[in-house]
């Protein structure tokens, strides 16, 4: 057993060995010395100002800083997102730039960028206006034509013009009111009395709602039209494409004209006046016309401006982002340690490895030297009575599995590590499963594919699904070689099996095979030499035979691995000195395990090699329902009646051994 | 059956119970409000509410705070959480979280009725509706005369349709009559929602009939409180007390008759949960009143979330919320005034 204790140790077995330091840093290195502690990544420091408030901190104000700068990053980006740019680093090399320049920098930035954004809404705010203006023109003057022209058809084409509200039924007359009044109207346009109108345009998801609100207002003394407009309108505040109606209101009366007008504000519909006269209309629309062409190259030229600075400023957008970060993180680090005012210093403790203490010494003396302090940083370890944190130092191919271990229960300090062995039984028990050489290969190429891309994919942002598997490249790796082992064991190959390993050894009786359904084929030639013989697939017993082949298998897996399980408590036990697990744990639970199942597993193997017809149910249940019995024809071997016996009995002992002893010798050592 | 409804309920409420109670667990403590009555500026507000769950909407904020823009954004994720439990929602629970956004309607209509009367512009009166009350054809309430035209063109479309019954009139609107309207429809609004919790039935109308009484009570101390020395009669008085509630029938009747506050301390004297209320306040004293109120409001709400299986937890989580955001907007007025002394005046501590 001392054997054992004078191997060499294993580096992922058990956790590293941590010790507790104290560092004490002269202010005008502090910075630094983080900063460079922070890029070796070895050193866990410890909150010394838990019970402070965020705010009552040293370094809240450069942590403030940091937290503005950051915020006007993330403006910065969201306005090149919504311009649909791209920010790419540019190809030529950047100076490294200093934190409170940048932060002057994002200033300048930020306010040019709001300003500009400013002018461009408002531009587009009236280049709306002006289109909206001339869609309500052409769509208005629509209206008014039909309603200008004969008086015969002015009724019918009115008919057809009007947008009738079903629940109403009383409109008739009041169309046949309306055209009477029309026709006293022709010769003069708008009177002072009379009816009279309102053109305007409306957003298409409130048109209904606006109708129904005029109707109520007016008591459905008005005739509403509506007309689609052609374009698309662009809202600046949403940044979309809208659809607007355009909308003429006839009615009559002043007060009708003060609510009106009231409504239209109230749903944000813009009135536009619309001159009756068709030449004036003409008019008009040639002026809004050539408004409009001007507005639209200063709009173009005021966008093609802002997208050149954003284009510049994305430049450097990641490397500024990935500063300010690293700056707040030092921050908040450095808010983590107590200010010590009288000596002017900060004083820092911390969890490292001990195998980091020369390159946490070497850091601290780059930090020294490179910020020309006097005072060295003084580094000392310290005493500690807690339980050091768990370190493991993984490689890109083990921190995955360390991961999925980690993910059930983090091992404490100085534990053995499953991750040591799930490297290999992990993707092997998933291959079991899988069990096909043709799929095992589609996964080998998709594996072998990330692994490839290794750099390429590093660097980028994936989606949360591709990230997942980008970072099990290496456990796909494994999964699909054992995946291919195991489907060459099962024999199959996208669910077909192929004679790659020479013929079946079994044949039909004669040639034309009638004994294939009923009594079966026979065996002519030496065993298939390596994996499920071909001429399973398809036969009647193929599905007694293959699970009962890969339960078995299964069993025999799982119970090794539990006994692996076991085994590395001991090791525990073993490092720790804990003697009391070894007696009253580790040795009533390898007996209650393999008394049981480690019996089982003997059974199938024996089965499997003597080729016994027994049934190991019947023989596993009546050992505890009647072990005095007779075995009859499910007899293995010799005396095995009499070795059920005494494992029913050592078990039935070792799980009163398991339970009752340990919890009151723990009890009866902490009374003392 | 009452005392069941462990057995069905969570087949239709229980991701959203688990969820509101996750919520709830992401309310302010005293730490933190202790924490924050400490603040010098609206700086440290921010830097300190960032790190609970207001962080993500407080963090794109520019420097220069105003105290309206916190509270914006506190209320912003009231909305936004209330949105999320109303998408998940199945009738009756729908219908539920709906009722309870009726008494901020009412409000919003309020609001606007008066702004117009004030001559204020309607897109600026929008701005500062409660956004839990907003519904589609709310700005058009500006174009209203007079109480008809008001249910006529805008309100019969909305939920509240049913609360005018009893406030039509053809009078035109002006302070008093507004106050009265708002009084009627939140006297007509908790008595359908009374009713509506009843027909539920089991652990929610026990707890709810509990929050809903107390309520009640309480509107109708404020408003007896409210028109002593006004030109309300004592029966327009006796008809805005609501129909349920521990002070009806009895002393409806007694506040009915009061003049000063002396005379209200005497009639809730003889109640014992408001005994204590008004014990706790020296004599001609009224100021306190609100707060001692609101304390017992979150003492009730709170003890709602020790059952389970019922929806009163979520008529309590939201008026929690809402008592937190008047707490932030309490401390940061002070903090932005410099008159920390008087922050604990209004805060109500909720754990």
């Amino acid at each position: 057993m001392e054997y054992i204790d004078r191997l060499p140790a294993m580096d992922l077995m058990r956790s590293e060995k941590m010790m507790l330091v104290q560092l004490i840093i002269p202010v005008e290195s502090a910075h630094r010395a983080v900063s460079y502690l922070g890029e070796l990544g070895l050193l866990q420091f410890r909150d010394l100002n838990d019970d402070k408030s965020p705010f009552q901190r040293t370094f809240v104000n450069q942590v403030k800083r940091c937290a503005e700068m950051s915020r006007k990053l993330r403006f910065i980006k969201e306005q090149i997102h919504k311009a649909g740019l791209t920010p790419s680093p540019s190809p030529a090399p950047q100076p490294d730039i200093d934190l409170e320049e940048l932060e002057i920098q994002l200033e300048e930035h930020e306010h040019g960028l709001i300003e500009m954004n400013a002018n461009s809404e408002k531009l587009q705010q009236t280049y709306n206006e002006l289109l909206e203006f001339k869609m309500v023109l052409q769509k208005a003057g629509d209206f008014l034509l039909s309603t200008g022209s004969h008086v015969a058809t002015q009724e019918t084409e009115l008919a057809e013009n009007i947008h009738v509200n079903d629940d109403y039924a009383e409109t008739s007359s009041l169309l046949e009111q309306v055209g009477s009044n029309f026709q006293e109207m022709l010769p003069g346009p708008s009177n002072q009395t009379g009816v009279r109108f309102i053109s305007g345009i409306i957003c298409k998801s409130k048109v209904l709602r606006f109708e129904r609100m005029l109707f109520r207002t007016t008591r459905g003394n008005m005739l509403f039209n509506q007309a689609p407009t052609d374009d698309q309108i662009l809202d600046p505040a949403t940044n979309e494409l809208v659809e607007k109606i355009v909308f003429v209101v006839f009615f009559s009366g002043e007060q009708a004209r003060v609510k009106i007008l009231k409504i239209c504000e109230a749903f944000g519909a813009n009135c536009y006046p619309v001159a009756e006269d068709t030449i004036r209309r003409r008019q008009i629309t040639r002026e809004v016309l050539s408004h409009l062409s001007d507005l639209e190259t200063t709009l173009e030229a005021g966008l093609r401006h802002r997208d050149k600075a954003l284009i510049s400023i994305g430049f450097h957008l990641a490397k500024w982002m990935n500063m300010v970060r690293r700056e707040k993180a030092v921050y908040d680090t450095l808010n983590m340690l107590n200010f010590d005012v009288t000596k002017k210093c900060l004083v820092g403790e911390g969890w490292c490895p001990i195998f980091a203490k020369t390159k946490i010494q070497e850091a601290l003396q780059r930090a020294t030297t490179d910020s020309n302090s006097q005072v060295g940083v003084i580094f000392h370890v310290m005493h500690s009575v807690e339980s050091p944190p768990t370190y493991f130092k993984t490689n890109h191919l083990t921190n995955a599995y360390q991961e999925i271990v980690d993910a059930y229960g983090v091992a404490k300090y100085q534990e053995a590590n499953p991750a040591v062995y799930t490297i290999i039984t992990f993707p092997f028990l998933f291959a079991v499963m899988f069990g096909d050489w043709g799929h095992g290969i589609c996964l080998l190429l998709g594996a072998l594919f990330l692994i490839a891309r290794e750099k390429k994919l590093g660097s980028q942002k994936l989606g949360s699904f591709m990230e997942m598997l980008f970072g099990g490249r290496y456990v796909l790796l494994l999964m699909s070689l054992f995946s291919i082992y195991c489907g060459l064991i099962y024999n199959e190959f996208f669910s077909v099996p192929f004679h790659i390993f020479g013929n079946s050894a079994y044949r039909c009786r004669d040639t034309t095979c009638s004994d294939s359904r009923s009594v079966g084929l026979v065996k002519y030639q030496d065993t298939y030499p390596f994996g499920v013989d071909p001429s399973w697939r398809g036969s009647r017993s193929e599905l007694p035979f293959l699970n009962s082949l890969k339960m078995k298998m299964s069993i025999l897996f799982g119970i090794a691995q539990m006994n692996l399980g076991i085994i590395l408590s001991y090791f525990n036990a073993r490092y720790f000195g804990n003697s009391l697990d070894i007696k009253y744990q580790f040795v009533p639970q390898m007996i209650f395990l393999n008394s049981l199942f480690g019996y089982l597993s003997l059974l199938i193997i024996i089965k499997w090699c003597s080729g016994s017809q027994a049934d190991l149910y019947h023989v596993m249940i009546y050992m505890f329902l009647s072990p005095f019995e007779d075995l009859g024809e499910n007899k293995l071997f010799w005396g095995q009646n009499v070795l059920q016996v005494i494992l029913l009995l050592l078990a039935v002992i070792a799980v009163p051994w398991m339970l009752f002893p340990k919890p009151f010798i723990l009890k009866r050592l902490h009374t003392e | 059956m009452y005392g069941f409804e462990a057995l069905t309920f969570n087949i239709h409420g229980g991701y959203l119970e688990a969820i509101v109670r996750g919520y709830r667990s992401g309310l302010l403590t005293a730490a933190d409000y202790n924490n924050l009555c400490q603040c010098e500026t609206l700086d440290d507000i921010k830097m300190h509410l960032s790190a609970t769950e207001y962080g993500s909407y407080l963090q794109n904020e520019p420097s220069p705070l105003h105290t309206t823009t916190i509270v914006e954004k506190c209320t912003l994720k009231l909305v936004d959480e209330y949105k999320h439990m109303l998408a998940q929602a199945t009738e009756p629970l729908s219908t539920f979280l709906e009722y309870i956004t009726y008494g901020h309607m009412i409000d919003n209509v309020v609001l606007i009725v008066t702004g117009t009367l004030h001559e204020r512009d309607v897109q600026e009166l929008l701005e500062k509706c409660h956004p839990l009350g907003m519904f589609d054809s709310i700005a058009t309430l500006a174009v209203a005369q007079n109480m008809r035209e008001l249910y006529r063109l805008v309100l019969v479309d909305t939920p509240l349709a049913p609360y005018f019954s009893e406030c039509i009139t053809s009078e035109d609107l002006d302070d008093m009559n507004i106050e009265i309207m708002r009084n009627t429809l939140y006297k007509a609004y908790l008595e359908d929602f009374y009713r509506f919790c009843k027909t539920l039935g089991g652990a929610t109308a026990e707890i709810m009939s509990d929050l809903l009484a107390f309520e009640a009570d309480r509107r109708a101390v404020n408003i007896t409180i409210n028109s002593i020395g006004t030109e309300l009669t004592r029966d327009d008085r006796r008809k805005l007390y609501s129909n349920f509630g521990l002070l009806y029938p009895y002393g409806h009747e007694e506040l009915a008759v009061c003049e000063d506050i002396d005379q209200v301390r005497a009639a809730m004297e003889k109640y014992p949960p408001y005994q204590s209320i008004f014990s706790k306040l020296s004599y001609g004293e009224s100021q306190m009143l609100d707060k001692a109120f609101y304390e017992e409001e979150v003492k009730r709400l709170c003890l709602a979330f020790e059952q389970q299986f019922h929806y009163g937890v979520f008529f309590a989580y939201m008026r929690l919320r809402e008592q937190e955001i008047r707490n932030l907007m309490w401390i940061s007025e002070c903090v932005a005034q410099n008159q920390k002394s008087r922050v604990h005046d209004s805060v109500v501590f909720i754990f």
